[in-house]
Formats: structure tokens, sequence, C-alpha cells
């Protein structure tokens, strides 16, 4: 693909905060009109990523590309084309929510008139005429960052960020929100968005990008990662405490409680009875068990060997 | 462009302020409390050659200012360490528009609360004896001396880790007018306090208006304290853009 066609394209990025290296050689690239998620457990370094990329924080060393631009060389055209929705609400308690769009409208350079007909425009597409001219510290958490995100559309970006935009958030509040984010491809921006829910992932995004440690441990179609892995998981109820220690470092799900525990597999009778034979010799380990097909969760964990 | 971003942030903090009663009703009583105690309280035991309440005002109304900065520091800082920053500053929002902002906003609150201070001021016996062009003249010197004062607070806004520390600082601010000739004359004060007291940037400012409310010779005390101003707010603005540069790296 030929970087015009990229909407993200960055290669080598490296920070350090002291002596902790955050950023380790970070090469990412993001279609014009396709949603990436970011996927990675808490200090993967995800929010730094976002703040390289959204021109926030200067990297160390390599370089990226945002919306056509180079993020260091030409910052102020980066900015005109992006906008970002943070990891915490940006949004000032004392205000309402139709003040706040009118001012980021002001700031985006539009025009009194066109900053409270964009507002109007952007309140009725987010639900959130009725609370138009409430303030914000009485909305719920849905509807804040539902602001949030009406406030960084705004200036119609191009390529839009979004740090972890539905954590915390209640079920029903999450799928509005993952609605919107598919309004928003349809229209042609380009998404990057960061997320530890792998169901997130799986739902929005076209690729998805694995961080651990500042550094992509795995990248592809949520379809492709789940395949690359092993595409099944053999789950074991073991007959004792003991013979469940044994395997326990193999496993990539482990249920204490229930003595069980996952094994990848591709799911093919030879594998599978190969695996218990190897497991299990003398047929005394193993009470029961049952083969899955292997969830977004666990390639995350066979990927990063994180824990979650 | 920048102009429009002063205004609209200017907008932005003072629809915060009138929505913040606490701090502001703090911020307009505290001044005319602190102008009752002196005059009341202090003022039959301070000697200064006219009514203490026609001493005390301009004093009063500076140590009014001083309140009212010192919020600014805390916004200023509250805003450095939520998101909003970061929201602006992804819309490419500098930082002197940002602090402008804020500053903008100080004037107009600690006008207002001048005014109050003022009202009650004249209340209480405080008559003044300015022609129109003295008053408009220490009328612009309170500006500057506003302008000035705020510019700093929103400095050491940047400069403080949390808004906490934010308003430990300007707790020093709040302070400067006491060892001034404020208050007290100045030669009333032990002799090694002369020095500073006599020349700290507060006393010609306060001279200054003393001088242009009750029609007195003001000598070169008004050139003094605007210099004085324009040195602050000249070191206080340039300040500000490297620290926020520094800040948000
Ligand atoms: N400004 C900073 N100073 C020092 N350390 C930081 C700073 N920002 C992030 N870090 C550290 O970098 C690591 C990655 O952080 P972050 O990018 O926020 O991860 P994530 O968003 O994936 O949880 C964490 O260990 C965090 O503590
Ligand atoms: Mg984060």
């Amino acid at each position: 693909m030929t970087p015009r066609a990229l909407g993200i394209h960055a290669t080598g990025l490296t920070k350090s905060y002291g002596d902790l290296r955050v950023l380790d050689g970070l090469d990412l690239s993001v279609p014009r009109g396709s949603v990436l998620a970011l996927l990675g457990p808490n200090g993967a370094g995800k929010t730094t990523t976002v703040r390289v990329l959204t021109t926030l924080t200067a990297p160390d060393s390599g370089t990226a590309r945002v919306a056509g631009h180079d993020i260091t060389g030409a910052r102020a055209l980066v900015r005109e084309r992006i906008s970002l929705t943070g990891q915490f609400a940006a949004l000032d308690d004392l205000q309402t929510g139709a003040e706040t769009l009118r001012m980021t409208g002001r700031l985006t350079g539009l025009s009194a008139r066109e900053a409270r007909a964009r507002a109007g425009e952007l309140l009725d597409r987010f639900g959130l005429s009725e609370a138009a001219d409430r303030l914000t510290k009485t909305y719920s958490g849905g509807m804040r960052r539902r602001l949030d995100l009406a406030a960084s559309l705004v200036g119609k970006p191009a390529v839009l960020f979004l740090d972890e935009p539905t954590t915390g958030l209640d079920p029903r509040s999450r799928a509005e929100l993952w609605d919107l984010v598919r309004e928003l491809r349809a229209d042609g921006t380009t998404v990057l968005l960061t997320t530890q829910y792998l169901e997130e992932a799986d739902r929005l995004a076209d690729r998805v990008t694995v961080l651990d440690s500042g550094r992509v441990t795995a990248e592809g179609t949520p379809a492709e990662l789940k395949a690359r892995v092993a595409g099944h998981r053999l789950d074991l109820t073991l007959t004792s405490r003991d013979a469940y220690e044994a395997l326990t470092a193999r496993a990539v799900h482990h249920d204490p409680g229930a003595l069980t525990l996952g094994l990848p597999t591709d799911g093919t009778a030879a594998h599978v009875r190969a695996l218990l034979d190897e497991l299990d010799p003398d047929r005394t380990g193993v009470e029961r068990f049952t083969l899955r097909t292997a969830t977004l969760d666990d390639v995350f964990l066979a990927l990063t060997g994180a824990p979650r | 462009m920048t102009g429009t971003a002063a205004l609209t942030m200017a907008g932005r903090s003072l629809r915060i302020s009138r929505r913040s009663p606490d701090a502001l009703i703090a911020a307009l009583m505290l001044p005319v409390m602190l102008m009752l105690i002196f005059v009341y309280f202090f003022g039959g035991a301070i000697d200064t050659g006219t009514a203490y309440v026609t001493y005390v005002v301009p004093g009063a109304m500076l140590l009014c200012a001083g309140f009212g900065a010192a919020s600014t520091a805390v916004s200023v800082a509250d805003d450095m360490k939520n998101g909003i920053v970061d929201r602006l500053r992804s819309l490419d929002v500098g930082g002197v528009p940002v602090l402008a902002g804020h500053v903008t906003a100080s004037v107009v609150r600690n006008l207002v609360s001048t005014t109050l201070v003022l009202a009650v001021a004249l209340a209480i016996g405080f008559r003044p004896r300015a022609s129109a062009p003295a008053y408009l003249a220490a009328a612009g010197l309170l500006v500057a001396y506003i302008t000035a004062i705020s510019w700093l607070a929103a400095t050491l806004g940047l400069l403080a880790k949390s808004p906490e520390a934010a308003g430990g600082f300007t707790f020093l601010m709040m302070f400067l007018p006491y060892p001034s000739s404020a208050f007290v004359p100045i030669d009333t004060m032990p002799s090694w306090l002369h020095g500073f007291a006599g020349h700290q940037p507060l006393t010609p400012v306060i001279e200054s208006l003393r001088a242009l409310l009750l029609d007195r010779p003001a000598g070169n005390a008004p050139w003094t304290a605007l210099a004085w101003c324009a040195a602050i707010t000249a070191l206080a603005v340039t300040l500000a853009g490297v620290l926020f540069r520094r800040r948000t790296r």
C-alpha cells in the first residue's frame, strides 16, 4: 500500500521516560477510512502512542505521517486534520453541552453562527438535544463520552483518535458508542482506537495491532489473529490439584476453582489425541475434556503473555 | 485567529466563574471584610494624618486584586491537570491564547470586586476628590496592575505541579500588600523593612492611586508604577510561553 493511501503511517517510533522505554520501535499503518484497534494491557503504551501521533508528545526517534503530514515537521497541518478523544473526558463541568460544542467550534475557526449550527447538528446526532442546555456535571458517564466525542468531531477530522473510548461505560452506552464509530467509518473517517477489550477490537476494527511493552506483538484482521494462534482450545478438567499445577504453565486459560486448564490446539483428532497422550501418559490426570473455538482472549493471552 | 481564540477562552472562564458562587462570593466578600476590619478594628490605632478609610482604600483595592488573581492560578493549574489542555492543543490553540483567556476573565472579575470595595468604601466615609482625568488615570493604572498580577498568577499556575500547590504559591502574592504603604505608613515599620517596603512594586501603585484619588501631587510614582506593571507583565507572558511548551511536551 502506498503511503498516500494511508491515514496513519508510523515507523520505528521510540519514546522513553527516564529509564522506562515506553515505545520500543513501533510500526503502524492504518489505511484511509478504516478502523484500527490498538489492543494492549494497561501500561502497554497505548496512550503514549496516541499522544505521539496526535503531536502532543514528541517521539525520541522514528517518524510518522498522519493524514498525509509529518507529525514533527508539519504539526499544525496534522492538528488541522485530526482530533482526539482522550482516555478521560475533556469537559468543563460548569459549561453546558451546547456551550462546549460552540466553544470548540469557535476554536476550530468557525464563525459564531457556523459554530452554533454545527453544535445543534452534533447534539442531534449524538442524542443530546434534550440535555443541550444542562451543565455537563449533570450528565451520565455515557452522555459525557458522547459529548466528548461530539466535541472532537466539530472540526470534521479526517483521522480520529479514540483512547479507550468505552472504558467504564455500561453495556448499553458502549453499544451506542460502537454504532457511532461505525457511522464515522462509513463516512470515510480513519479511526485509531485503543482498547483493553478484545470484544471491542473484534466488533469494530478492520485490523488489530496488539501492543505489549511498547512493541507490536501481532498484527492482522481479528480472524487472522484467531487463526494464527491455534483456532481451538482444549479445556481439560483435571483429577487433582497436583495434576493441575503440573500443567498450568502450558495453559492459556486457567480456572483453578474447577481444576480446568485450556490449551491451544488446531482441533484435529490427531492433535488432540497426541496432546492428551503427551500431557497425561498414564491416563490418570485428566478427568474429561471439551473442545472450544479460541476466543480473542486466548489470542491476546498467547500473544502478550499478560494474564487478564 | 489568536485573538478569537483568546476571546473564546475568556468567555469560557467567565461563564465558569459566574457559575462557581462559592469562589465568587469569597473573592467579593473577603476584600470587603478585610477593609472593614482594618477601618473599624485597627483604624483607630493607626495615625495616617487622614481618615483611615481614605488612607486604606487603595491598599484594599490591591488586596482585592490579589485574591482574584489567586483563583486564576488555581484554574490554570486545573486546566493543565485534566484533559482540557490536550483537547485545546490538539485544536492547535497555543499557550498564550489559553492563558490570555484566563487573564481576561480575571481582569473582568477583579474589576467587579474592586468596584464593590469602592462602593463599600464610599458608604463608610471614603471621599475621593479627583478630577475626571485623574479618575481615568487611576482606573487605567488599576487595570494595568490587575493585568500584571493576573499574568503572574497564570504563570504560577503553570509552574505548580497541582492546583493545591498553585493555591499555595499565590499566598505570597496576597501577602505582598502588607509590607508596603497599603495599610500603615512605611516609617512606622521597623527600619530594616524600609528598604523593601519603600521599593517593592506595590508601593508606587498604592502611592499613585492615593495621590490621584485625593488630588495630591503624585510625582513620578505613576510612571514607576506603570513601569513595574509593564515589566511584570512582559516577564510573566514570556515565562508563560516557555513554561506552557515545557509542561506540555
Ligand atoms: N509522562 C510520563 N512520565 C513517566 N512515565 C510515563 C509517562 N506517561 C506514561 N508513562 C509510563 O509509560 C507506560 C505506558 O503508559 P501508557 O502509554 O499510558 O500506557 P496505556 O495507555 O497502554 O495504559 C506506563 O508504565 C506509564 O507509567
Ligand atoms: Mg492509556
